[in-house]
Order: C-alpha cells, then sequence, then structure tokens
C-alpha cells in the first residue's frame, strides 16, 4: 500500500463524553476526516481494546487527541500507554487542557468527597457504609478498581503534550483547522494552544457597547437579570469571563444570551486565568468607600468557583489547602 | 524548621512612592524591626497583580503583605484604591483555598511613617509564628493517594 | 431754551426744566424736604413754594415740578413766598415734630413752635412720599404706598402685612429724610464689626483697598437690578459708562506648557471653638477683622475701636487659635506669633490699652524677629504663656463687668488666671483655600498629612509637585510668611521658565505598552487610567497607551485580562523572577518552597 493514512487515536479520561461528540458534531465533515487518517483507537465509538493499543509499536499513532482530566490512576496509565505510541499528543478540550469542570473538586479531597457521595447526600441509602476498594475478590477472582486521588490533574501535569485543542467543548472550526494543519504539516512550534490568543473581546458582537468606563454597583447573577440580548454583560452587572478567556469559539454562549464562562482558558502571557479575571474585575468597582467595596463583592456568590470553573487544577495554587479541607 | 523555631518567610510589594521611601525612613532612622518581611518595590501598589501573590505562596511565603500610600494621597492618584479592591477580592478567594485572611495583608505606609513600616513587620511576623507555616501543597497540588 | 429772571437774575435753561433746576443754576437756594433729584418730583411737602410773575399774572408755585417758560419771573424769597413757607413748615412741625429736616428748616424761618395740635409727640414722618416713590421707580418693587385719607394717610405696604414684594433692599430707608424708616438687622443688632468687612457694604464695591485691579465689582446677590430689572443708578451715575449689567463670566480655554499653582490659604473659622466666644461676642474677633480694623482705608479710618465705638482699655491677644491642636491642626502655622507681636506693637503705638500675649511658645524665627520681640518686652507687653481655654463675659466681680473674661493657665505662675479685657483677637491659623480638594484633584495633586499640598522632596524639590510641569508657590504648600512665599515664587517662576526655555520634556521611562497583537481590544483598561493615557484606536479595535501621558503606575497591566500590556521594567515575568530569586536556596540551587 502506498503512502498509508496517518493514524489518529481519541481517548478519554475524567471526561462528560462532551468532547467526544464535539468529534461527531463535525458533522458531514467527519467524512472528510476519516478519508483522510485511520482512527485507530477511539474507546466511545470503535471497538478497539487495550491491548490493541498496547500492541502497536511505539510511535506509530501520528496524532492522539486526549480529552478529560487525569484524576485516578488509570487515566494516568492510559494517558502514558496513549503517549508512548504516539508522536504527537494533542490535549483536547477543556478538561485535559486546564483540568476542566471536574477540575473543581480540587476544592475538596477523596475522603470528602467519597463522604458525601456515598454518606451523607439526602437520597444515598448506605446504612453499611460501603465505599469503593480498590481490591475486592468475587468468585475467587481479584477485582481491582483505579486509584482514587485527592486531585485532578491537568494532562501536561502527567505527559509531554505537544499542543492544546481549548474549549468546553473546542469548536468545530477550531478542530477542523487543527485537523488540517496537523495534515499539511503546518502547525506552530510545540507547546502551542490552537487557538487565536486574544481574548473573546475581539470577536464580540457586544463590546461596541461598552460605556467608556464600566462601572460595577453590584453583581447580578444570570437568573437574576433580564439579560439584554445585545449589551455587553459586564455593562449589564453579570459577570462575563470572556475579556480573560481566549477567543476563537464562535461566542456561541455570549449568541445564546448567557455569559463566558471562561472554558476557553487564558491568553498565552497569562499564567493564572481566574487571577487575572479576579485582577480586572475588581478594578472595575465603584465604591465611595470600602464599606460599599465590601458589599459589592459580597453580591459575588462564589469568586473562586466562578473564576476558575475550568482553570482550577492549571492554576498557581492549583488546588485548596489540604490541612484546611480536613 | 521545627514549631519552636518557626520563622515566617514574608513577602511585601511595597509602592515606590510611600511604603518603600517609608521603609527606607525606617531603616535610615536605625530602627529595629523583624527581618522576615523580603521586599519587592513596585512603582504604585495598582501593579500588583494578584498572579504575583499566588506565586509568592505557591514559592512559598507564609504571608504576603502588600503596601501602599494611604487613600487619596497615591502618588498615581487611584493606584491603591484599585489595590485595594484586589485585595479584597482576592482575599476571598484565598478563603475559599484555604488560606487563612491574615496572611494576605494590605496596609498603608506613608513616606513619613518609618514608625508604622517596623510596627507593621513586627506585628505581620509575630502573629504569622503564632498561625505557623503555610504548608501549601506540592507541586502536584496535593496527595496522589 | 427757556429764558427767565430768578431773584433779578437772568438764567438760561433747557425747555422742560423745572424752577428749581433753574434757581439752582442761578445760584439761588430753594429749600426743599420731598424732592430728590432721582425721583419724579411730588410737590409733597410744599416748602420749595415761590412766588412767580409770568405775562402780568403772580401766583405761587411748587418749584420742584412747574415748568420754566420763557420770560418767567421769579422771586424765591419773597413776602408773599415767605409766608407761604412759614405756615406750611409749622403745618409739618405739628404733623412730625420729631423730624429734625423739618426742626431745623423751622429754625431757618425763625418759628420756635407750631400752634397747630400735636397728634403724635414721636412721629417722623412727613408724607413727603420719597420711599414710595423710590420703591416704585428706583427698585421697581412697588412694596409701599401711601394708605388712608386725610389724617390718616400714612406709608405701608398692602394691607399692613408683610409684603412678598419687598426685596429687603431698605431703599425706603436710605431715601427717607427724616429717619421715620429705618431697616434692622435680623439678629437686633448692626454693630461696626460685624461681617467680613466689618460693616455692610453696596452691592456694588471694590472688594478691598488693596484690590488688583481696583475695579468694582457687582454682587448679583445683592444688587436690585438683578431682582426687579431696575435701579441701575450706578450705571446712571457712571458718565464713563463703564457699567454694564449684560457681563457675563467667560469660560477661556488657555494651552499652557507649565503651571504654577498658589491658590494661598484660608484663616481656620474660630467658630469651630465654641469656648472662645467667636460669633457670641462681637468684640471677639479674628486677626483678619483686627488687619481691617487696624488698616487707613478701614471702617474706622484706623483707629482701633470696640463694637461701640470706645477704645479698648486692655486687649489680648490668643496665639494658636485652630493650630497646634490635636482636636483640629497639629501643625504650627508659622505666622501668627510675628502678626500677633505686630498687633501688639500696633496697639501699643495707636491706643493705651494693656496688651496681653497668650502663647505656647513664641516662634520669633526670622530675620530681625526676635528683636522685635524684644521690643515688645520694653514696651510692656504682657506675655502669658497658656493655652487659653476660655473667654465668657461672666463677670465674677464689679470690675469685671462688661468685659470679656479670658480665662487660662498661666504655666509660668502654675496657677488659673482670669484677664479680663475688652477686645478679644484671636490668632487664627493658616488652612488650605476652600476649593483646595478641587484643585487637588483637578491638578492630580497630592496633599502632605497637614493637607497642604505635598511638594515632590521637601529639601531638593520644595516648589515642584510630583506631576512634571506643575509647580506650586505660597501657603497653598504650607503656611509661611511673605519673604519666603516671595522666595518660593521666584523659585516656581524660574523653574517654569528653566522647563519653557528646555524645548524638551523628559518623559518616564517606566511606562506600560499595550502589544496590539495581542490587545483584544476590551476596553476594561480605558477608565482605569486616571491619567487618561489609554484610549482606543477605532480603526485597529485595540487599546493604545499615550507615551507622554502615561505616568507609569502599571494598573492597567495588572488589571489587562488577557496580558496584552507591559510596564517597562516592571513586566510580570521580572517581577516573578524575583518572587522565586526570594525562595532561591543556594545550597539546593533551586527554588525551593
Amino acid at each position: 500500500m502506498d503512502n498509508p493514512k496517518p493514524k489518529v487515536a481519541f481517548y478519554w479520561c475524567a471526561s462528560c463524553g462532551g468532547c467526544e461528540e464535539a468529534i461527531v458534531d463535525l458533522g458531514q465533515d467527519i467524512l472528510k476526516v476519516v478519508e483522510a487518517v485511520d482512527i485507530v483507537y477511539w474507546p466511545v465509538a470503535l471497538d478497539f481494546k487495550k491491548k490493541d493499543l498496547e500492541a502497536m509499536p511505539d510511535g506509530s499513532i501520528a496524532a492522539a487527541f486526549i480529552n478529560g482530566g487525569i484524576r485516578m490512576s488509570e487515566q494516568e496509565e492510559m494517558a502514558h500507554l496513549v503517549r508512548r505510541k504516539s508522536q504527537m499528543v494533542i490535549a483536547f478540550g477543556a478538561c485535559a487542557h486546564l483540568g476542566g469542570i471536574p477540575g473543581l473538586a480540587n476544592f475538596w479531597d477523596k475522603s470528602t468527597i467519597f463522604r458525601t457521595v456515598y454518606h451523607t447526600t439526602a437520597s444515598t441509602v448506605n446504612p453499611e457504609g460501603t465505599e469503593p476498594q480498590r481490591e475486592t475478590t468475587l468468585d475467587g477472582h481479584v477485582l481491582t478498581l483505579p486509584e482514587f486521588w485527592d486531585s485532578v490533574l491537568p494532562l501536561d501535569a502527567v505527559i509531554d503534550v505537544d499542543y492544546y485543542l481549548p474549549g468546553c467543548a473546542p469548536n468545530k472550526d477550531l478542530i477542523l483547522q487543527a485537523v488540517t494543519a496537523i495534515l499539511e504539516g503546518k502547525l506552530p512550534a510545540k507547546g502551542a494552544v490552537l487557538a487565536p490568543n486574544k481574548s473573546c473581546c475581539d470577536d464580540c458582537a457586544r463590546n461596541k457597547t461598552k460605556p467608556e468606563k464600566i462601572l460595577i454597583q453590584k453583581v447580578k447573577r444570570p437568573h437574576e437579570v433580564n439579560l439584554d440580548p445585545e449589551t455587553c454583560f459586564l455593562t449589564q452587572g453579570v459577570i462575563c469571563m470572556g475579556p480573560a478567556t481566549r477567543g476563537g469559539c464562535g461566542e456561541r454562549c455570549i449568541e445564546g444570551n448567557m455569559p463566558c464562562r471562561g472554558c476557553m482558558g487564558p491568553t498565552d502571557q497569562v499564567h493564572d486565568q481566574g487571577a487575572k479575571f479576579l485582577s480586572a474585575f475588581a478594578s472595575l468597582i465603584d465604591a465611595d468607600d470600602e464599606g460599599q467595596v465590601e458589599r459589592v463583592l459580597g453580591s459575588i456568590a462564589d469568586p473562586a468557583g466562578t473564576f476558575y470553573r475550568f482553570s482550577l487544577p492549571s492554576s498557581i495554587l492549583k488546588k485548596k489547602r489540604m490541612e484546611a479541607i480536613r | 524548621m521545627s514549631p519552636e523555631n518557626f520563622e515566617p518567610r514574608l513577602v511585601g510589594f511595597l509602592c515606590n512612592w510611600c511604603s518603600y521611601t517609608g521603609a527606607d525612613l525606617a531603616g535610615t532612622s536605625r530602627m529595629a524591626y523583624a527581618p522576615n518581611l523580603r521586599v519587592i518595590r513596585v512603582m504604585c501598589t495598582g501593579r500588583v497583580d494578584p498572579q504575583f501573590v499566588l506565586k509568592a505562596f505557591q514559592a512559598g511565603a507564609d504571608g504576603v503583605l502588600i503596601s501602599g500610600c494611604h487613600p487619596g494621597d497615591c502618588h498615581y492618584k487611584e493606584g491603591n484604591s484599585k489595590a485595594l479592591r484586589r485585595h479584597r477580592l482576592l482575599s476571598r478567594v484565598l478563603g475559599q483555598f484555604g488560606i487563612e485572611p491574615e496572611r494576605f495583608r494590605l496596609e498603608w505606609v506613608s513616606a513619613s511613617e518609618g514608625q508604622k513600616f517596623q510596627q507593621v513587620c513586627n506585628d505581620f511576623t509575630e502573629r504569622l509564628r503564632k498561625l505557623g507555616p503555610l504548608n501549601l501543597n506540592g507541586a502536584r497540588g496535593g496527595s496522589r493517594g | 431754551m427757556a429764558n427767565l429772571t430768578i431773584d433779578g437774575k437772568p438764567v438760561e435753561v433747557e425747555d422742560g426744566a423745572t424752577v428749581l433746576q433753574a434757581a439752582k443754576k442761578a445760584g439761588s437756594a430753594i429749600p426743599t424736604l420731598c424732592y430728590h433729584p432721582l425721583l419724579e418730583p411730588y410737590a409733597a411737602c410744599r416748602v420749595c413754594v415761590v412766588e412767580v410773575e409770568l405775562k402780568g399774572k403772580r401766583e405761587l408755585l411748587t418749584s420742584c415740578n412747574s415748568q420754566v417758560q420763557d420770560g418767567m419771573k421769579v422771586w424765591t424769597g419773597s413776602e408773599r413766598a415767605l409766608e407761604a413757607r412759614r405756615l406750611n413748615v409749622e403745618m409739618l412741625l405739628a404733623r412730625a415734630p420729631a423730624a429734625e429736616p423739618v426742626q431745623r428748616l423751622a429754625q431757618d424761618l425763625g418759628l420756635s413752635r407750631s400752634r397747630f395740635p400735636v397728634k403724635d409727640p414721636e412721629e417722623k414722618c412727613i408724607l413727603c412720599g420719597l420711599c414710595v416713590r423710590a420703591c416704585e421707580q428706583v427698585v421697581g418693587a412697588s412694596a409701599i404706598s401711601f394708605i388712608d385719607r386725610g389724617t390718616e394717610r400714612k406709608v405701608s405696604t398692602p394691607f399692613g402685612e408683610e409684603s412678598e414684594a419687598c426685596i429687603g433692599c431698605a431703599a425706603c430707608a436710605y431715601f427717607c429724610p427724616t429717619g421715620a424708616i429705618t431697616s434692622e438687622d435680623k439678629y437686633g443688632r448692626r454693630v461696626i464689626h460685624d461681617e467680613m468687612y466689618l460693616g455692610p457694604t453696596t452691592a456694588i464695591r471694590i472688594p478691598i483697598r488693596q484690590a488688583v485691579p481696583m475695579v468694582p465689582f457687582i454682587d448679583t446677590s445683592a444688587c436690585i437690578h438683578f431682582k426687579t430689572g431696575q435701579c441701575q443708578l450706578c450705571a446712571k451715575a457712571c458718565d464713563r459708562e463703564a457699567v454694564r449689567y449684560e457681563m457675563e463670566d467667560e469660560t477661556r480655554e488657555v494651552e499652557v506648557g507649565s503651571i504654577i499653582l498658589a491658590s494661598g490659604f484660608e484663616t481656620f473659622d474660630p467658630r469651630r471653638i465654641p469656648a472662645y466666644g467667636y460669633g457670641r461676642y462681637p468684640n471677639v474677633i479674628t486677626a483678619m477683622e483686627f488687619e481691617r480694623l487696624v488698616n487707613a482705608s478701614g471702617p474706622t479710618g484706623g483707629k482701633i475701636l470696640m463694637a461701640n465705638g470706645e477704645e479698648p482699655q486692655a486687649v489680648g491677644i490668643i496665639h494658636c487659635v485652630g493650630s497646634r491642636d490635636e482636636n483640629y491642626h497639629p501643625y504650627c502655622s508659622r505666622v501668627c506669633c510675628m502678626y500677633s507681636l505686630k498687633f501688639a506693637h500696633l496697639l501699643r503705638e495707636k491706643t493705651k490699652a494693656t496688651v496681653y500675649d497668650f502663647y505656647i511658645d513664641l516662634r520669633c524665627f526670622g530675620k530681625g524677629y526676635e528683636e522685635f520681640y524684644h521690643r515688645l518686652l520694653k514696651e510692656g507687653t504682657r506675655f502669658i504663656r497658656g493655652r487659653v481655654s476660655e473667654i465668657n463675659a461672666l463677670a465674677m466681680t464689679e470690675k469685671e463687668e462688661g468685659k470679656l473674661i479670658i480665662r487660662v493657665e498661666d504655666t509660668l505662675l502654675g496657677a488659673v488666671r482670669r484677664i479680663p479685657v475688652d477686645l478679644a483677637i484671636l490668632a487664627v491659623g493658616l488652612e488650605p483655600s476652600l476649593d483646595h480638594n478641587r484643585l487637588a484633584k483637578t491638578f492630580n495633586i497630592s496633599c502632605s498629612q497637614d493637607t497642604f499640598f505635598l511638594e515632590r522632596h521637601p529639601k531638593l524639590a520644595p516648589v515642584s509637585s510630583f506631576s512634571d510641569g506643575i509647580f506650586l508657590a505660597g501657603t497653598c504648600q504650607g503656611p509661611k510668611d511673605i519673604p519666603d512665599t516671595v522666595a518660593q515664587a521666584g523659585a516656581a517662576a524660574s523653574e517654569a521658565l528653566a522647563l519653557a526655555d528646555w524645548g524638551k520634556v523628559e518623559l518616564e521611562p517606566i511606562t506600560a505598552v499595550i502589544d496590539e497583537k495581542l490587545c483584544s481590544g476590551c476596553q476594561l483598561c480605558v477608565g482605569l487610567c486616571p491619567f487618561t493615557a489609554i484610549a482606543m484606536d477605532k480603526d485597529k479595535g485595540v487599546a493604545v497607551i499615550n507615551d507622554a501621558l502615561c505616568k507609569g503606575c502599571g494598573t492597567c497591566v495588572a488589571a489587562c485580562p488577557s496580558g496584552a500590556s507591559f510596564q517597562k521594567h516592571f513586566r510580570d515575568n521580572q517581577i516573578l523572577a524575583e518572587i522565586e530569586g526570594l525562595f532561591y536556596d543556594e545550597a539546593e540551587r533551586e527554588v525551593h518552597p
């Protein structure tokens, strides 16, 4: 066979499945992709097993797209495996890129999470206090479960990542651009995020509705306001992470009259998306005295959760102080 | 470092015109104060990016101080009021990260307040000595197991 | 023109002139009571009657409202005229016995008393109508008029009730020749020391005797013309036609390269210290008021007088009013000791009063100042070292009756003393001028703890502010006396000129820069800059920093949510490197958390 098609793999870690759907959402364009590449591993869609992957020669996969965060031992193992077998690994989606929404679990640890999930929620009936164990024996066979860690990690905390496709989930155009770039060998320097390096305001239709000086006097949550479909959300007193979030996503949320939540992560120059947005937002508070500042800030329901919604594991602090959780 | 001789490591962001000059004054006046504060000079407290504060904690600081001109006296008019707002919001966020509000402090020290600088350094060091080391999580942000 | 003779003298006047005016021109004086050159003649008093012959007929006419005619012969003092005049004055004397002008006229005419019955021996109103005419013709308010008839006729407001039409200008009192109408100040007193200028003034006035330019201004809040549209007497009086009511405040924009702030000071308001009785006792005055009193062009011509017009026998000068006081201003106002000593000296020069100086320290720091103090010691000024706690008028002995009592602890004697004085002068301290805060915000000037403008460096840059091109001079930067102010002003002027002369301006190297490749145009930084150094480039959709306006604070850099801007020499990576450096472990050659 002349010029075999490049091999491509998809894997999912701590994931919701949305990134997998994003591939499917390519719609008719998926046919172009399928024509150009050979998908050799895709647990959610194709029936390949782990042993098939292990059997492949190292580096035989041209590009592997891994989505989801790393929070269990199995996910780290598989990430290493895929990495060995691939020339290029792309962290696909916000969870692999930044830790994603599952990353919010970093405000707790394993024991707190298990206590809630398996014991204290109102609808849980667990009189014996059963919790998942690493090992159990059934009919003489030893069954194991992966280790559940205290923290969620982004993909690049466990393996070497070549490129990042941001977004929750990455949008169709970005995916196609990335795949085309891979196929044509026209990728930027290693380590790049495959999306424009400007924040969402660059593309946002509401940007021009901002007044010369934005003054925040009270913060309102999206459900507390009759959101005007044309005015900038910040001007309406609603937190929109757009200014601190990389653009290129097509502003689907904005067009759906909801403020940006920051899923594309920060621009290249920013180390900590939550901190940068905090800095910008706090600077806009309109108050005559300290008491008023405190009152305005008091109207933000969950600052850490809001500002670090997708990026907590890749932030500077990464996780709540363990001493303070227990 | 055992608890008995725990020496807090403090980072201070001082604005050039007021606090840094005030700290200088404490020095030229030969005032003795705790040496635990490690100073970084910025032109204005408005320059202090919350990322710096987080980085300082992550690099090993047990406490971070931002000190600038008194409200209304900022050399650049309003930089210190922005610093105040960022401090207040960042304090809340740090609280959610389990970092006690006492560890992140905002003070106003003017160019003529050498004595106040001395008091702030001593007080901050003492409080943190009692509070103990921060013990932020390791590089991977918490144990695996 | 008309030709007539007055008392045999030929005189030529314009047509329409009155006999009274012609008589004045001819040099024959005719007495009047109800005439005023600014008002329409009324001929109410009948005192100006003269005998007139025209075309062979002789009759008595009131000269104030009779027009001249060609060929008239007038006798102002003929027997018939005098008899008529005497009778009219006799009747007026019976009507208003207390009216001084009537009494004087009666005396001139040889009348000692009136044979007619007197209704009210205190009556002063002669029903001349000057007040009514003034209110209508000059003021335009028409708040008063004659009411009732015959013997009941009097001047009043409608129904005798308080009139809304009255604007309180007191023109009626001004025009009243007998003092039947008086104006009363609302608080029942009008004293010599009232108000800033030590007395009521006119609506059009020159602010102070040393005003530059020496030109009057119209206080539109008091001017009748601005209330009723009439009067305009000042414009009529000015033969240069210099009074213009239509002048309006003009706002002009001037582009300059450097600015000197010399906004001066305000004196401390001693009403803030109720214990000193300022505003309660008319003889407690401020230093500024005393300066006015002692000034030769002041209300008393330079004589030092108390509120009742008498010379004081004892005067107390209280130092440090509002200064060196934790409750008001902790700073020393620098000039008060010396001006208080000056007052003490002037008091000794102009009066025989005993002078007491109540001080904390005597700050005589300048050239010849200490020597001046010694001179005062020789002159016999009594210096009492102590802070005055109270000034009151509660006499405890007969000697203290009618005096102001100054209670003070004499620290050198170690006793509390009561010093009775007639006049108390409060040496009020200096504060920044009234619009100081507005200026500070407009020009972005920092203020020091004492609230005056802050100089860039107390030793090395005493006339510069922290903003390039804006200089400070005079008391706006801190209390100082005239020699120091002049020196500082000269320094500020030369710095400003040097700046202009150099032709170049040095810019800050630590300015902020926005990378247009990274800027998304979110505009969040634009409103943050207090120096308006950031503007949007609408075409490129990015924010741009004006390097000449940027002062290098870095606030916008910290705020930029996408990290598109940086501050030269204070970049993120530089500061982060500093932080890492602070925790660098030499032994392990790494950042050791």
